[in-house]
Order: structure tokens, then C-alpha cells, then sequence
């Protein structure tokens, strides 16, 4: 699929990392002559201190930030514009604060992700591949998130919010919105990928820890 | 059905810390030294009597994989774990990684002194952050506590591990594009051969492993491969197996469960039953969306292994079930499966490329039934165009649920193709 990219308004002149021992970290744990290898944990980076930097919206990668990486890595800087457009996570144009991924894929279609979707667009005042004019949301439909059997689920950020109806994924939103911290994972009384109903294996454990 | 003492994920609900102190009242960290030093030939001598087929979805016998490495050389031999869980309908290493990182680490240190590495890189998957940060924090615990680093664990083996992240490719789940990948490159997977074990990470020997596969390791060594081998239907599908419960029943769940489990005692004792009740059931898709779905009669009987859901025109893949109740409309559901494969291509080769995008621009107008009775021959040559005529699998794994689909609902195609055509006449 097409990366979306920031206009050229909108890049900035220059790119410098701050944490520069988080940089060597990262190029340490890979031989010293492959420095390439650092390339997608420095994307990462990015839109990690851009998160912080930009005044509004969440953290994206800029193409002067790419520049610097191609500097650091010793690779050309083609090389990085390829890694940095292959991969969906890597997100090239400002976005909103809290990036909301919906699951649409058949297992959590399955579950009503339909509905979700609806319910996230509803919430935010956009649609899928928009950013709310508060800036708070962007809305997109992705691939597998790997919950299937907490479906319909969601990746807010770094988070996964799983087993959701509608109306509590609007519940989330609006939390959000208040600033307010929404406990992540399955959003019924649910311990992880355990059954619903109680534990059908491990039962001796589940009754030590109080689950059942 | 599977006692409780014959399980190897006792944590895998996260009813515990996955902290190295829990994981070692749990047994694990318990004694590797003395495994490691019954040496490496006892050790892949003992995974092929396990009769362990690797967990990520191909179902290769692990103990074989590992004796193909070469001997020592100049080179640096790696060793590569796969946790770029992705498959629709899989969520089993998941649950490996956020609660049971230690046995993970444990048996990444005794597979690689197995297959001659002393070095052992993670590759997870990009979206599971929390995940990646429970291994991270095993990671230190086990160097802090010497089980990682020089003479790791006592063994007089070193051995350090790393971990990666993915970027959110479906594809680096393959392993030649995850090792691209790892190495700083778009994820497209490499024409083979040379495989991995010659040239692999860095042109180096290489193995790569299934998160499932290694974290099983320490358990079928310690309880010996017998012990594993007498798990299952018969000696070429053996062991215990994590199976993903995902759509419509009434308790979607991971499980531990004998391999060979009969499908339908699998999703009624563990999952609550089809949504509706048994009856109610339309088909299941197996083994992850690449796997071609199952109609009801089938799954009366069939049991869950490689071996039985090969003869059905299927495969246990990663054993992630996708269950339909008869409310589902299926051309949908394999039509979605067919957007997946498409967006997930690499652009590598032209046949997945363009056919991916032919095959979804087909039968999303077949969801409406707004197609003709001859593109049904059309699609499935389609489909037999692309697979077998790719450098990786991720072709054949987009022809096979359109196969599967035709295989056992076409009558419900046609006539949707035919009731689109009488609505136009009638609107004309």
C-alpha cells in the first residue's frame, strides 16, 4: 500500500536524536560492521522523540530523520526511504495523538470489527485514514493484530484493548479525550487469552492465583 | 483430554509473574547445565525421538532441522528466533512471550549450543510492544543472573540474546524475508537455496525457529523425547500443542491440548461450543487463514494434526481455528482473507503481486454475486497461476483459501451469482 508522506511544508530543516545512548544501545547489539541492522529500531526512535517534540498530534518520522539514520548506519539514504516506506508501523506524516488501529481482519470481522470501526469513526468525527480536526485521533483499519481470540480488539498506540463492543470502545475514546488512563487488554472481566467463562485447563493454578 | 501435568505452558494465561524468579519455582532455569552437558548429539538425538515438528506453521521435524547446521567454521553460526506472529487467527506465541519468556530464553540457550551459536536474535513482531517488553526484561534478569552472557547459565557455553522488532510485515514471518529484515532491508524473502543453515543471518549458518518450538525445548529434554513422542495420534504428530479458538464460539481461548484432538472435543470442551450450538456450525479454517476452510461434515471427525487436516485437502498450519456459524457470509470471509494477502504482499514476484490484487478485485464483486459462472473456472486458474510460481509461500497461501472456498461452498457462489442476475433483469 501507498505510504502516506509529509508534504514538504511540513519537514523539518534538520534531525537530531537526544537520547545518543539509546542510539549506541541500539547499534551495540548488532556486529559492528552491520550497522544496517539498526535501521528499523532507529525508525522506531524517532517517532518516539518526535512524539515528544511535536506540539500537537503523536510522533512521525521526518525525511531529514532518515538522512541522519542513513549517516549513523553507513548505508545510503535510499536504502532507509525503501525500509522506512516497506513497513506499515513506520508512520512518514503527522499524525494524531492517539493512533487508533482497528483489527479488521476475518477473525475479528467475525466479532463485529465492523461495528468498531463505525463506532471509532463516529467517536473521533472522521473516518478511517483521517486524523479528527482536534488532533487527538487518527483512525486506520489494519492487518492481524495477532489477539484472535480477543476479538474485536484494537492497538491504541503501544497498547492492545481487546474483547471491546462499541459502545465501550467510545468509552475509551472519550476517556482519552479527558486525558484520563483506560486500563488496557480485554475490556471484560477476562484474564487474557483464558476463557470467558473460567479456566477449562490449568485448574489447580488458576484456583492458587484466585481466577477461579 | 491433556492432563494438567503433561502441559509445558503452566503460565501461559499469566496467572503468575512472568518474572525469572516465578519462572524458576516453576522448574525452568532448573537444570540446563546438565542437559547441555549430555552434549549436542544426545540433545538433537533426543528432539528427533520427540518426533517435534517445528510450531510456526510449515510443521518441519525440528531435531532434523538442527542437524543440517555445518560444522564449526571461521563463520559465526546464529541462531533465529521467529516471533513474527502474524497469521489471522494465531495469537499463541503471544501469550509465550508476554508470560513465559524464561522458558523461551532457556531453550534459545540449549538449541544454540546445539546447532553451534553463541549468539540468538528475537525477531518479534513490531505491534506487540508490551510483549517485547516482558522479553526484554527476562533478557536482563537472565544476564544479571549469569544464565545469559560467558559461561552462560554454568554450561561453559556463551551465549547472549537480542531482541528486534518488526515494522508490521505480514511477510517477515517468513524466514528469509526476516532475515532481510534483520539485517536493515525491505522484507523480501530469498530465492532458496542456499537455505538459512548455509547461509542465512549475514551469509552465516543459520537456524530459525518458531517461538513455540524453542520454548517447548527445555520440557521435552528434561522429561526426555519419549515422553513427548507418546503425546498424540501416532509417531509422526506427537506432543502438546497450543491451539488459538478464535470467531464464533462462545469462549474464544488459547489452550494447551494433546495434538491430534479430535476438532469438534477441542472447540466444545475448551472454547464453550459453536455460537448456536454444533448444528449451527458452517466451517472452520484450520490452521490460519492460509489454510483452506473445513465444512461441517468434516469437522465432525476430524482430528487436529498435521497429518489428519492433510488428508482433508487442509493443514494444521499454526493451529489458529477460525470457527463460522451459519450466520456468516463466507464468500465475505475469504474475500477479506484475500484483501490480507494482497496488502501483506512483498511486490516481489509479479504472479503474487498482480494475482493478489486480481483475486481480490474478483471476488469482491463475487461477495455481491455480481460476476458469471465461468470467472469461477477463471479465479481458481488464477489461483493455480500464482501458486507454485513464487520465490516464498505467501502465493500459495493466497490461492488456498479461494481453492478451499470453491472447493466446498461454490454451489453458494452460484447461486448468489445467480440471483444478482435476476435482480438486474428485474431492475431493467
Amino acid at each position: 500500500m501507498k505510504p502516506r508522506i509529509a508534504p514538504p511544508e511540513l519537514q523539518p530543516a534538520s534531525f537530531t536524536f537526544t537520547d545518543t545512548a539509546k542510539v549506541a544501545d541500539i547499534l551495540s547489539r548488532y556486529p559492528a560492521d552491520r550497522k544496517q541492522s539498526a535501521v528499523m529500531p532507529l525508525l522506531d526512535l524517532v517517532m518516539r522523540q518526535m512524539a515528544g517534540e511535536v506540539k500537537e498530534g503523536g510522533g512521525w518520522i521526518p525525511e531529514a530523520a532518515m538522512e541522519e539514520i542513513a549517516r549513523i548506519c553507513e548505508m545510503p539514504r535510499i536504502k532507509v526511504f525503501e525500509v522506512a516506506t516497506f513497513y506499515s508501523m513506520y508512520i512518514l506524516a503527522p499524525i494524531g495523538k492517539y493512533h487508533i488501529q482497528c483489527c479488521t481482519t476475518t477473525p475479528c470481522w467475525l466479532r463485529g470489527s465492523s461495528d468498531i470501526v463505525k463506532a471509532c469513526e463516529e467517536a473521533a468525527g472522521c473516518h478511517v485514514g483521517e486524523t479528527s480536526s482536534d488532533k487527538m485521533f487518527t483512525i486506520s483499519e489494519v492487518e492481524c493484530l495477532g489477539a484472535c481470540v480477543n476479538a474485536p480488539m484494537v492497538q491504541i498506540n503501544d497498547e492492545y484493548y481487546e474483547d471491546l463492543t462499541p459502545a465501550r470502545m467510545q468509552e475509551i475514546m472519550a476517556a482519552l479525550r479527558a486525558g484520563k488512563e483506560v486500563p488496557k487488554g480485554p475490556q471484560i472481566k477476562r484474564v487474557s487469552s483464558m476463557s470467558a467463562a473460567g479456566p477449562t485447563t490449568l485448574t489447580e493454578e488458576a484456583k492458587k492465583a484466585g481466577v477461579a | 483430554m491433556l492432563a494438567d501435568s503433561d502441559r509445558i505452558f503452566k503460565n501461559i494465561f499469566g496467572f503468575e509473574s512472568y518474572s525469572l524468579e516465578a519462572a524458576r519455582k516453576r522448574g525452568d532455569w532448573s537444570d540446563t547445565a546438565s542437559i547441555i552437558a549430555k552434549g549436542k548429539d544426545w540433545i538433537i538425538e533426543e528432539m528427533k525421538k520427540s518426533g517435534l515438528r517445528g510450531r510456526g506453521g510449515a510443521g518441519f521435524p525440528t531435531g532434523m532441522k538442527w542437524s543440517f547446521m555445518p560444522k564449526p567454521s571461521d563463520k559465526p553460526h546464529y541462531l533465529v528466533i521467529n516471533a513474527d506472529e502474524s497469521e489471522p487467527g494465531t495469537c499463541k506465541d503471544r501469550d509465550i512471550l508476554r508470560h513465559e519468556p524464561h522458558k523461551l530464553l532457556e531453550g534459545a540457550l540449549i538449541a544454540a549450543h546445539a546447532i553451534g551459536a553463541h549468539k540468538c536474535y528475537i525477531y518479534i513482531r513490531g505491534e506487540f510492544y508490551d510483549e517485547s517488553s516482558n522479553v526484554w526484561k527476562a533478557i536482563h534478569e537472565a544476564r544479571a543472573a549469569g544464565l545469559l552472557g560467558k559461561n552462560a547459565a554454568g554450561t561453559g557455553w556463551d551465549f547472549d540474546v537480542e531482541l528486534h522488532r518488526g515494522g508490521g510485515a505480514y511477510i517477515c514471518g517468513e524466514e528469509s524475508a526476516l532475515l532481510e529484515s534483520l539485517e536493515g532491508k525491505k522484507g523480501q524473502p530469498r530465492n532458496k537455496p542456499p537455505f538459512p543453515a548455509m547461509a542465512g543471518l549475514y551469509s552465516c549458518p543459520t537456524t530459525v525457529n518458531n517461538v513455540e518450538t524453542i520454548a517447548s525445548v527445555p520440557e521435552i529434554l528434561r522429561r526426555g523425547g519419549a515422553w513427548f513422542a507418546g503425546i498424540g495420534r501416532d509417531p509422526k504428530n506427537t506432543g502438546t500443542k497450543l491451539f488459538c479458538i478464535s470467531g464464533h464460539v462462545n469462549n474464544p481461548c488459547n489452550v494447551e491440548e494433546a495434538m491430534g484432538i479430535p476438532m469438534k472435543e477441542l472447540i466444545e470442551k475448551h472454547a464453550g461450543g459453536v455460537r448456536g450450538g454444533w448444528d449451527n456450525l458452517l466451517c472452520v479454517i484450520p490452521g490460519g487463514s492460509s489454510t483452506p476452510l473445513l465444512p461441517r461434515e468434516i469437522c465432525d471427525t476430524v482430528a487436529m494434526d498435521f497429518d489428519s487436516l492433510r488428508a482433508v485437502q487442509s493443514g494444521l498450519g499454526t493451529a489458529g481455528l477460525i470457527v463460522m456459524d451459519k450466520s456468516t457470509d463466507v464468500v465475505y470471509a475469504i474475500a477479506r482473507l484475500s484483501y490480507f494477502y494482497m496488502h501483506e504482499s512483498c511486490g516481489q514476484c509479479t504472479p503474487c503481486r498482480e494475482g493478489t490484487g486480481w483475486m481480490w478485485r474478483i471476488m469482491q464483486r463475487m461477495v455481491k454475486g455480481n460476476s458469471s459462472l465461468e470467472e469461477i473456472d477463471m479465479l481458481l486458474d488464477i489461483s493455480k497461476q500464482i501458486e507454485g510460481h513464487t520465490i516464498c509461500a505467501h502465493g500459495d497461501a493466497s490461492a488456498w483459501p479461494i481453492q478451499g472456498l470453491f472447493r466446498h461452498f461454490r454451489p453458494v457462489v452460484e447461486q448468489r451469482i445467480l440471483d444478482y442476475r435476476k435482480q438486474i433483469k428485474a431492475a431493467a
